[in-house]
C-alpha cells in the first residue's frame, strides 16, 4: 500500500486491540450507521410546511414539501397565486427534487465510506450530510425569492400585490393571507443526522487519533 | 481515562444518540398537530349570567315582548354562526316538484332539489335542447314539467335511515324521484305506466329492497278508457314494488312489478319491519266506489265516498307476491307486470280488515308490531296487531269476501286497541320512550298518547292512552319526529307541517306560506311547546323525514375532475387541460371547454349558423364550495358546474349573433370577467377576409 493511501485511510486496527477494546471502535461505527439510517427515513417525512389562512378558508390551506415532493393543497394554491402572477410552484426547484433522492443516497453511501477511513480526512466525507439542511433551507430561500421577486406583470392582481419574498420559517402574509411556515419532521431527522455525525467524529477521533500517532511514532509497526 | 469508563462512555454516547432521535419524532409530530389546530375551535365553555346580564337580557326582552318560554325556545333553536345542525330534514316541495332540506333545530333552509320541476339554480333541465332532464320528464311523449312531490322515504338498512339515497313520489304524474345524497342530484325517474296519479309513494321495506308506490284515483289501468258506468268492472287501483338495485343506485323496472287491487280508493301505505316485515299496509277510502257527478244532480264524490262506516285496510304479504312475480305468475298490462285480484286471493297475496271510514296514514309502530290507523273522520286511531293478522290469515278468520274475491280478516280477531285522540287524526309518529304523535287536521293539534304491550314499561302512563295535546297554528296534515318512522326513533324533534299559517307571519298576498313548527318532545310530562315557526313559501309541502346529520355522508366536492353525476363515474368526454378548443366535422361541432377561476378555456367560440353544437364543459376545481356557472343568453341554457362536475349540452346555432356567455355563480374576485363570446357567423356573411378589408360595403350592401 502506498503511503499516500496509508495516510489517507488511516491505520487499521491491530486484532488483539480490537478484541480488547471493540466497543471503542464499534462506537462511531454504530452512530455513523444510525446518522445514515435516519437521513434516509428523512425521505419519507416532510421536511416543510406552510399554512395559509383566510377567511373564506376555514380549514386552512395546506403546502407540504418532501426533499422530492411538493404535495396537499398545490393545485389550489396555484389557482390564487395566477391572480398573482406567480408561476406554478411545480416549477420551482424541479431539478432539486428530481435529484434529491439520488444525492441522499450518495451522501448516505460516503458516510458508509467514511467508516472504513480512519484518518481525518473521514471529515470531509461528511461534510454534505452535515451541511445539507442549510443547504435545503438556502435552497428554499432562493426559490420562494425567485418565484415572489419574478410575478407576472400582466396578472389581474398585479397592481394591489407587488412582487415580494415570502416568509420561510414563521409568521408571514400576503393579501388576506397570513402564513406559518415550519420544518417538518423529515428536516430534523437530517439535522440529528448530521449531528449524530458530528458526535461519530468526537468518537471516532478518539479511537483512531492513538492508532495514527503511535503509528507515525512507529512507522514499522504501522506498514 | 481507564478501559472500563471508555467503554462505558460509549454506551452512553450510543443511548444518548437514541434518545435524542426520539425524543426529536416525538416532539415533532405533537408540534405538527399544533400547526394543524392553529385554528379557533375553543370548546365553548359553561356561561354563568352576571346580575349585570340578567338585567340586560330582561330588558331586551320586555323591549321585544318576549316572555320567559319564548326565550327558552330561542335558547333551544338559535344557532350561533358556523355550528351545525343535529338533524337534516327532508321535505317534500309539494307542487314545487323539489325536495327541501332543512336543518334542524334551527329550520334553517339549507337547499331544494330540484326532482320533477327543471330548475336554473341547479342548471337541472337548463342544458339546452334535448336537456336529458327534460327527456325524462316526458310522460307520452309530452313535457310534464312540474310534480306534485308528497312523500320522501330515506333509504334504509335493517329498518334505519342509511342516508345513502332518498325517494319521492309525484302525486300528479304517478312518477318516482331516486335521488342520490352522496352529490344530492336526481340520478332517475320512473313513471309508473299503469297509472295516471298515485299517492302512496314513497315507502321503502326495512332493506331498501323495494320502493312501494301505492295508487289512489283508480283508473282503467295502463292508460285504458272506459266510461263511469263501467266502474266497478274496468276500472282498478294498484299497487307497485320498485326493485331498487342499491349498487347502482337505480330501480330496476325490469325486476318490479304492481299488485291489482280493487277501485277502491288506496291511500297512504307503509312497511313492515321487524315483527311485521315481509308485510306493508295500505288504506283506501271510498270502497263504496262511488262515481260522482255532482253536475248530475248525483251526490258528490265527498259524500258519496263517506257513506259506508268502515272501508278497507290492505294488508300485502309483499314476500309471497314477489315470489308469485318472480314464478311468472304476473301478466303484462302495458308492458309492466301485475300480479291480478283472482292470482292475490288464490296465492294469499292480499288481505283486507275493515278501518274506521276514509282513514288516512298508517303507521308501523317502531317494533313493528302494531298499525296504526288513524281516523280522519272518526276521533279515534285504530291500532292492528300483526301477531293478531298472521293468526286469523292461519285461521282463515274472515268475515267475508269483497265483491272481487279478496278475503276480509275478522275486524275484531285483527284490532288491538282504539285510542279516542280528538278530531281529524291522520297521522302517526314515534318516540323511544313509548309514546306515539298524531297529528289532528281538525284540532289543529299534534297528541301524544301511550302505546301497549311492549311499550308499555317504557314510561309511567297507562297503556293507549291519551296523554296531552299541543294546539298548532294550523291545521296540521303531516308531522315528523326525530327517526320517527325507523326501527329506533330518537324522541328527539317533531315538526308540525301546518297547512294555514293564517296570521303567523306577514300577509303576503292571499297566497300565504306553510308553516313548519318545531316542537320540543324530549320531555314527558311537559306541553311540548312549539319552539319555533319556519314559513315554507315554496310549495306545499305533504310529508318529511328527519335524519341524524352524521349519517349523510356527502361529497364535498366531486371525486374526480371530470366526473358525470349522470353515471356517478369519470367521463371519458371530459376535456383534459390543455386540449380546450372547437372541432368541427361537418356541420356537427364540438365544443370542450374548462372553466377554473376566474376563465372559460376557449374564450372564444367561433360558430357557423345551423350548427349543431355539443358544448362539453369541465370545472377544474377541487375546492369546497368553488361552483361556477354557465349561461348563454337567448338559448335557454345554464349549467351549474360544481367543482370537478363534467357536463355536456346541445343546441342547434341557429340564431346568428355574438353572444356572451358568462358564469353565473359569484366564484371569485373576478367573476364578473370570467365570460367569453360565442360568434354564430349568419349563413350569407360574406368571407372572413372580405368583411375585414371592407367593412363600409358589408354594411351598405344590407
Amino acid at each position: 500500500m502506498s503511503a499516500f493511501l496509508t495516510r489517507l485511510i488511516g491505520p487499521r486496527i491491530p486484532d488483539e486491540e480490537l478484541r480488547a477494546n471493540r466497543a471503542r471502535y464499534v462506537t462511531p461505527t454504530v452512530i455513523f450507521m444510525a446518522a445514515r439510517i435516519l437521513l434516509l427515513v428523512s425521505i419519507f417525512f416532510p421536511y416543510w410546511h406552510m399554512e395559509l389562512e383566510a377567511p373564506q378558508y376555514p380549514s386552512g390551506l395546506f403546502l407540504t414539501a418532501y426533499v422530492n415532493n411538493l404535495t396537499e393543497d398545490v393545485k389550489e394554491i396555484d389557482g390564487l397565486n395566477h391572480y398573482i402572477g406567480m408561476r406554478p410552484l411545480g416549477e420551482a426547484a424541479s431539478f432539486e427534487r428530481a435529484a434529491s433522492v439520488y444525492l441522499m443516497i450518495a451522501m448516505v453511501l460516503m458516510v458508509e465510506v467514511a467508516a472504513f477511513v480512519h484518518s481525518k480526512w473521514a471529515v470531509l466525507l461528511a461534510v454534505p450530510v452535515i451541511g445539507f439542511p442549510v443547504g435545503f433551507l438556502v435552497d428554499l430561500y432562493y426559490w420562494m425569492r425567485h418565484f415572489g421577486l419574478n410575478l407576472n406583470p400582466q396578472a389581474p392582481l398585479s397592481s394591489s400585490v407587488k412582487p415580494f419574498v415570502p416568509t420561510v420559517l414563521g409568521e408571514g402574509g400576503i393579501g388576506q393571507f397570513k402564513t406559518y411556515a415550519e420544518l417538518g419532521t423529515g428536516y430534523w431527522l437530517a439535522v440529528v443526522s448530521g449531528a449524530l455525525i458530528i458526535i461519530g467524529f468526537y468518537f471516532h477521533r478518539r479511537a483512531y487519533r492513538p492508532l495514527t500517532l503511535s503509528a507515525t511514532q512507529n512507522p514499522k509497526a504501522a506498514a | 481515562m481507564t478501559r472500563k469508563a471508555r467503554v462505558h462512555s460509549s454506551r452512553l454516547g450510543v443511548a444518548i444518540t437514541a434518545g435524542v432521535v426520539l425524543t426529536i419524532l416525538a416532539g415533532d409530530a405533537l408540534g405538527q398537530d399544533t400547526t394543524r389546530r392553529r385554528r379557533r375551535d375553543e370548546a365553548a365553555k359553561p356561561i354563568e349570567l352576571t346580575p349585570a346580564q340578567v338585567a340586560d337580557l330582561t330588558k331586551l326582552a320586555n323591549a321585544r315582548k318576549l316572555s320567559v318560554d319564548d326565550l327558552i325556545a330561542a335558547a333551544k333553536t338559535y344557532m350561533p354562526s358556523g355550528r351545525h345542525d343535529d338533524y337534516v330534514l327532508f321535505s317534500s316541495g309539494g307542487q314545487s316538484g323539489q325536495i327541501f332540506a332543512i336543518g334542524v333545530p334551527s329550520m334553517r333552509l339549507l337547499r331544494s332539489i330540484s326532482v320533477f320541476t327543471p330548475e336554473s339554480w341547479q342548471g337541472y333541465g337548463f342544458g339546452g335542447e334535448n336537456d336529458p332532464v327534460r327527456e325524462r320528464l316526458k310522460i307520452n311523449g309530452k313535457p310534464v314539467e312540474w310534480g306534485d312531490t308528497h312523500h320522501p322515504a330515506l333509504s334504509e338498512t335493517a329498518g334505519d335511515y342509511d342516508g345513502q339515497f332518498l325517494f319521492i313520489g309525484d302525486k300528479a304524474n304517478a312518477r318516482l324521484g331516486v335521488i342520490d345524497l352522496r352529490d344530492w342530484e336526481t340520478k332517475q325517474i320512473v313513471k309508473n305506466p299503469l297509472t295516471v296519479s298515485d299517492h302512496g309513494a314513497a315507502f321503502v321495506t326495512p332493506n331498501t329492497d323495494y320502493v312501494i308506490e301505492g295508487g289512489q284515483y283508480a283508473t282503467v289501468l295502463g292508460y285504458g278508457y272506459a266510461t263511469p258506468e263501467d266502474y266497478k268492472k274496468s276500472y282498478r287501483g294498484m299497487v307497485t314494488m320498485w326493485k331498487f338495485d342499491r349498487a347502482k343506485g337505480r330501480i330496476d323496472e325490469s325486476q318490479s312489478f304492481a299488485i291489482e287491487l280493487p277501485p277502491y280508493w288506496q291511500d297512504l301505505a307503509d312497511a313492515g319491519k321487524l315483527a311485521s316485515d315481509g308485510f306493508f299496509f295500505v288504506n283506501s277510502f271510498n270502497s263504496e266506489m262511488a262515481t260522482g257527478g255532482v253536475e248530475s244532480g248525483k251526490p258528490p264524490f265527498e259524500a258519496g265516498a263517506s257513506q259506508r262506516d268502515t272501508d278497507y285496510l290492505h294488508i300485502v304479504d309483499w314476500k309471497k307476491a314477489e315470489k308469485v312475480f318472480k314464478e311468472g305468475k304476473a301478466k303484462k298490462i302495458n308492458g309492466f307486470s301485475v300480479i291480478t285480484m283472482d292470482v292475490s286471493a288464490a296465492e294469499g297475496v292480499l288481505y283486507f280488515t275493515p278501518e274506521p271510514k276514509s282513514p288516512h296514514g298508517v303507521d308501523v309502530t317502531p317494533n313493528g308490531q302494531y298499525m296504526v290507523v288513524a281516523g280522519k273522520l272518526d276521533p279515534h286511531v285504530t291500532v292492528y296487531s300483526i301477531d293478531k293478522i298472521k293468526k286469523a290469515i292461519a285461521d282463515k278468520k274472515y268475515s267475508g269476501k269483497d265483491d272481487y274475491g279478496i278475503p276480509i280478516l275478522d275486524f275484531d280477531a285483527v284490532k288491538e286497541a282504539q285510542v279516542e285522540l280528538g278530531l281529524g287524526p291522520l297521522h302517526t309518529q314515534f318516540d323511544d320512550k313509548g309514546y306515539a304523535y298524531t297529528s289532528l287536521f281538525l284540532d289543529s293539534a299534534v297528541a301524544r298518547w301511550t302505546l301497549g304491550g311492549e311499550y308499555d314499561s317504557k314510561n309511567a302512563d297507562e297503556p293507549w292512552k291519551l296523554v296531552q295535546k299541543t294546539p298548532v297554528q294550523y291545521n296540521i296534515g303531516h308531522l315528523c319526529a326525530a327517526e320517527g318512522d325507523t326501527v329506533s326513533p330518537d324522541g328527539n324533534y317533531l315538526i308540525s307541517m301546518s297547512k294555514w299559517s293564517v296570521d303567523r307571519f306577514l300577509t303576503t298576498g292571499p297566497l300565504l306560506p306553510q308553516n313548519f313548527q318545531l316542537l320540543d318532545i324530549v320531555q314527558p310530562g311537559t306541553t311540548m311547546p312549539v319552539i319555533y315557526d319556519a314559513p315554507i313559501g315554496v310549495g306545499e309541502p305533504h310529508y318529511c323525514q328527519m335524519i341524524k346529520a352524521d349519517k349523510l355522508k356527502s361529497w364535498d366536492v366531486y371525486p374526480e375532475i371530470g366526473w358525470n353525476p349522470h353515471t356517478q363515474s369519470l367521463d371519458p368526454n371530459s376535456p383534459k387541460k390543455g386540449q380546450e378548443g372547437v372541432v368541427r366535422n361537418g356541420n356537427k361541432v364540438t365544443v370542450n371547454m374548462t372553466a377554473i377561476r376566474s376563465h372559460f378555456t376557449p374564450e372564444h367560440v367561433m360558430l357557423e349558423e345551423g350548427d349543431h353544437v355539443t358544448w362539453r364543459i369541465v370545472a377544474m376545481e377541487q375546492t369546497k364550495d368553488a361552483t361556477h356557472g354557465f349561461c348563454i343568453g337567448g338559448y335557454n341554457v345554464n349549467l351549474s358546474i360544481e367543482p370537478g362536475e363534467y357536463t355536456e349540452f346541445e343546441f342547434v346555432a341557429d340564431k346568428p349573433g355574438t353572444y356572451p356567455f358568462y358564469c353565473t355563480e359569484f366564484c371569485s374576485a373576478l367573476h364578473l370577467e370570467m365570460m367569453g363570446y360565442l360568434h354564430i357567423k349568419p349563413k350569407n356573411a360574406p368571407k372572413a377576409d372580405a368583411s375585414a378589408t371592407t367593412p363600409a360595403t358589408t354594411a351598405s350592401a344590407k
